[in-house]
């Protein structure tokens, strides 16, 4: 074994000074890069309201080149084009003509790379910002935000839609920190409403609080509080089941023609009710998009993706800046990994982990920015898949960004359930990213 | 003519080719005459005198049968482990006096024997477990219950499950080359034969074949996705450390021990831990080679590895991070390994697996964590007796029998003095332990059924349970390999078990597949269907008080089917059903 891939070696995990050395090798290939990296508009973020994120997974390696990264015309182009956007200069793929009239409002980054290309590693990886370590399971970005701002509120402060194979975890800080999971948003949420009449539900509350009372006869003193939280959780969840701000959940009370604009999709349907979750006070939403994996017939299938995509990014961004919440709200959007220049014999790219985009806008980002780009004419060096990616970032670098303009102390240590001291990041902030 | 010779040539050349493929692919299969699952029993096969072990026969047919007395005359076990819960007993009355801390009295049989049921098999006590049980006198109802569950088929498939969590995780791992279930499964067929642990963990580390034809190889090939395609040395060195060493040695494979949590080298005198110690421990896991359709083969052990501040990779030689004395100098690297993890004088391999099956039995471990037993610190005493004779039996079954036998295990978990955390810590109670989402969801459906869901159950009510425990731990979660966790319940969890299908399909009072609906229908008063709900929920008979309470609940009610279906549910929201005391 030569050269291994481990979880936190400083040899193979280069530095972040190492990585933009490494791109300013391949600066030719990034003028525009560079030319747009300062962006002209600059974002402000209010410090006295909550921050928030909504995270927009695309599950399955969503192809940079057919979405915010293409190269029409080149080797590895395919059959996308490239339209402009609301930032002058800066193109995508015309597979998302409303997202591009929403650049302005965030900033692009087209050099994110990691060292995993199988999705569940990935997937992992993109949500807690390590890699999997068999010592612990790490919280993703919605466990870390709601952790270090604790308050009240009558529903789950952390909340996933539509997740598939990984909804967030709260990881070493504990289940009460994963997130709520609930399905499409025109589905009631589960769990929520009692089955049985209310007099008969209150009949048996009575009947299990009279069971209570003498169960903790002869146990531990304060049982509840200093063991079971069976009191504590079950006074919450009536709380919740009788509160008002459940109706954030509840998207069939928008305008036809609202839903239409968010495209009537899950997903659509998914990022609205996030947006009505956040003005309800919820801290972390992650939206699921799946079915991104196109090993065969890629662009089509990429294509089919990108049309739900576009409606329901735009739309939330939109509605996001109409009810004054962009400011603070950061929206994150983009997949585990990015999908191979190359495409293989039955028209699909493969998972490709050496500079794939992510979309990032509001809460503190760069307005209009754009950060690293990949070659339009790769050399795909195995032993240097680095140096077709101008300013490549890691994964860490990403969440401590995204962490950063959370208000996060990203660089703080917390004690882990191991005894072992951990970095809430192990990464530093894209400065050129933020506003 | 010459067209004739040139179709032989070529179907002759197109023979040759399928042979050499054909030898290649066999010589990678597992011989059938070293096969050693050959001397296995399956686990579906294990059953006594021909009926299945899990369901409580009639009053004389619980009796040890004659095979199992035979075998324990055979190894004398009996008398021995007597000893070693004596030995245990005693390491724990000398805790408590030591302390000033009183004990509380024995628990009631049905109180152990739910203990014993969710532990070793993930659910409550069936009713007709119950009934066969309370025909022994109640002197032996304890002890037939533990060898009824040691034989059943639902022990081996659930501690396969939890064995299968800790050695190779919870996740679904790599695409086609690892197969779960597979392995899940030989490790029941192994715990059905009651295989020494120290042969299976051999197995595994010196897996070799395709993890189809031979189930071990699983344990290798988890973590091929982190090593393109072949065994990841450093994620075998790190799980080998903790899940059979209890070592966490995994901070050492960035950097040496600055922190003084890790202590290596001789285990009387330890030094600090440094990152050569993780690296050749990962060495011996370099012999492990993916050699195609052969699946893993053996060859040299050839690792390298750049050290912190090195300026260039070295290469590594496998060696062991503390006792080297014991490790063989002949033999591959991975039997060399394996000879020394299972040594005999490497008690650290002891240790772990006791402190594992004590948390198994308990649901909590004996020390902070289950995987992280420093060489250099004792256990708890009352562990020390059982590490003693496992270094001598390797026997998980005597193992069980002693911890499950043994005053901690039987304790009650209330007392009229004031339980304090102590009282806990010490084993002066018995710790109360929040249960597992597949213990509750196990629990649930067992509870909904008057006979014990087993193998031998009809295939509707299988497929009943699994689609049912499935969909429940979808909506509660799993805490993966975090097995000990100590958290309460959650929000959601409490909503799923308030609202959640799962309980009000178990509840409802359906006269074909619940026990409600059985109990509504041949309870021949109140009293008794309150009672008979008791003992599927909770496994006990109500008090008196329970008993009043509720008959005067019932009779406000003009509906005696929908009266039981809340007690159903009242009894499976309560502490009590969720916790294990």
């Amino acid at each position: 074994m030569s050269h291994h891939d481990l979880l936190c070696d400083p040899h193979v995990h280069l530095s972040r000074r190492t990585l933009l050395g490494a791109g300013a090798g391949g600066a030719m290939l990034s003028t525009i890069a560079h030319q747009l990296a300062w962006a002209d508009a600059v974002g402000a973020t209010e410090s006295s309201r909550p921050k928030n994120v909504i995270l927009l997974w695309l599950e399955g390696g969503p192809s940079q080149l057919e979405t915010f990264d293409p190269h029409p015309g080149s080797a590895i182009g395919g059959e996308v084009k490239a339209i402009p956007t609301s930032v002058p200069g800066l193109q995508i793929a015309d597979t998302l003509p409303r997202v591009a009239e929403k650049m302005h409002l965030g900033s692009l980054i087209r050099s994110v790379t990691s060292k995993e290309g199988d999705h569940q590693r990935a997937i992992y990886n993109i949500k807690s910002g390590y890699r999997p370590d068999p010592t612990l399971v790490h919280p993703s970005i919605g466990s870390i935000l709601c952790h270090e701002f604790p308050e009240q509120l009558d529903i789950p402060r952390h909340i996933s839609i539509l997740p598939q194979n990984a909804p967030a975890r709260g990881g070493y800080l504990g289940p009460v920190y994963d997130a709520f999971k609930i399905g499409d948003p025109q589905n009631p949420v589960p769990d929520l409403k009692s089955p049985i009449a209310a007099d008969r539900f209150d009949r048996r509350m009575k009947d299990l609080q009279w069971l209570e009372d003498r169960f903790r006869r002869q146990r531990l003193r304060d049982l509840d509080q200093n063991r079971t939280l069976h009191q504590s959780s079950t006074d919450a969840a009536l709380r919740m089941m009788s509160s008002e701000q459940v109706s954030a959940f509840d998207v069939s009370s928008e305008s036809k023609q609202t839903l239409e604009r968010f495209g009537q999709t899950p997903f659509g349907r998914g990022c609205l009710a996030a947006t009505r979750l956040i003005g309800a006070g919820v801290r972390c939403v992650e939206v699921t998009l799946g079915g991104w994996d196109s090993h065969i017939t890629n662009h089509s299938l990429q294509s089919a993706r990108c049309e739900i995509l576009d409606a329901a990014l735009a739309a939330l961004l939109d509605r996001l800046v109409e009810q004054d919440l962009l400011e603070t709200t950061l929206v994150v959007c983009g997949g585990e990994f990015g999908r191979t220049p190359q495409i293989n014999p039955a028209e699909g790219r493969d998972h490709w982990p050496h500079g794939f985009s992510t979309f990032l806008a509001g809460c503190g980002i760069r307005k209009g920015g754009l950060y690293g780009a990949t070659a339009a004419d790769p050399k795909l060096d195995p032993d240097k898949p680095l140096a077709d990616v101008a300013s490549p970032i890691t994964i860490g670098d990403l969440h401590a960004t995204i962490l950063s303009t959370l208000g996060v102390p990203y660089h703080e240590e917390r004690q882990t359930p191991i005894g072992r001291p951990l970095k809430i990041s192990e990464g530093e902030p894209v400065g050129a990213v933020l506003a | 003519m010459k067209q004739f010779f040139v179709s032989v040539a070529k179907w002759s050349w197109f023979g040759l080719l399928m042979l050499i493929a054909f030898g290649y692919m066999a010589s990678g299969l597992s011989d059938p005459s070293d096969d050693r699952r050959g001397e296995v029993e399956a686990a579906s096969d294990v059953r006594l005198d021909g009926s299945p072990p899990s369901v409580v026969r009639e009053s004389t047919d619980l009796e040890p049968t004659d095979v199992e007395l035979a075998l324990r005359e055979t190894s004398g076990q009996a008398e021995s482990i007597d000893r070693v819960v004596a030995a245990v007993n005693a390491a724990r009355n000398e805790q408590l006096a030591a302390f000033g801390l009183q004990s509380a009295p024995p628990a009631d049989w049905m109180a152990s024997c739910r203990r014993l049921s969710l532990a070793l098999i993930g659910s409550g006590v069936s009713l007709q477990e119950i009934r066969g049980l309370e025909n022994l006198p109640v002197d032996r109802r304890e002890s037939t219950h533990l060898s009824n569950l040691l034989r059943d088929p639902r022990f081996h498939d659930y501690w396969a499950e939890r064995w299968t969590r800790f050695i190779v995780g919870a996740d679904e791992g790599p695409f086609i080359v690892y197969r779960r279930r597979r392995f899940r499964h030989w490790l029941s067929d192994e715990l059905a034969a009651n295989r020494p642990y120290d042969q299976i963990v051999g197995d595994l580390i010196t897996a070799e074949g395709l993890w189809t034809d031979r189930p071990e190889v699983n344990f290798l090939t988890v973590t091929f996705d982190s090593n393109d395609g072949n065994p990841d040395p450093i994620r075998l060195a790190a799980r080998t450390s903790r899940a059979f060493l209890g070592l966490r040695i995994d901070c050492l494979q960035c950097h040496n021990d600055f922190l003084g949590n890790v202590n290596l080298g001789d285990p009387v005198e330890t030094r600090e831990g440094r990152q050569q110690d993780f690296h050749q421990l990962a060495a011996f896991y370099s012999s492990a080679k993916t050699n195609g359709l052969q699946g893993v083969r053996t060859g040299e052990a050839d690792y390298e590895y750049q050290y912190l501040d090195a300026s260039e990779t070295v290469e590594v030689a496998p060696a062991v991070p503390y006792a080297a004395e014991l490790l063989p100098e002949e033999g591959d690297a991975r039997s060399r390994l394996a000879t020394w993890v299972t040594h005999r004088d490497n008690r650290q391999f002891s240790r772990a697996a006791v402190a594992r099956f004590w948390a198994l039995m308990f649901g909590r471990s004996a020390t902070e964590a289950v995987d992280n037993l420093p060489l250099d610190e004792p256990l708890p005493p009352m562990l020390e007796p059982i590490v003693d004779d496992f270094v001598q039996h390797r026997d998980v079954r005597r193992t069980i029998r002693i911890i499950a036998q043994c005053d901690a295990f039987r304790v009650d978990s209330r007392a009229t003095f004031d339980v304090t955390p102590q009282h806990e810590e010490r084993y002066a109670v018995f710790p109360l332990t929040r249960l597992r989402a597949e213990q509750v969801a196990g629990s649930i459906v067992q509870a909904s059924k008057i006979k014990a869901i087993n193998r031998d159950s009809s295939l509707l009510v299988q497929l009943i349970r699994y689609g049912s425990i499935n969909d429940f731990l979808e909506r509660f979660g799993d805490l993966g390999e975090n097995e000990f966790s100590k958290d309460g319940i959650t929000i959601p969890q409490r909503l799923l078990m308030i609202n959640g299908n799962m309980l009000r399909e178990a509840g409802q009072p359906n006269p074909i597949l619940n026990a409600t609906g059985h109990i509504n229908l041949f309870a021949r008063d109140d009293a008794q269907a309150i009672e008979t709900i008791y003992l599927c929920l909770l496994n006990r008979y109500p008090s008196t008080d329970e008993r009043d309470y509720f008959i005067n609940k019932m009779a406000e009610r003009s509906d005696r089917a929908e009266a039981l279906e809340d007690l159903y549910w009242t009894l499976a929201n309560s502490t009590e059903f969720t916790w294990n005391h």
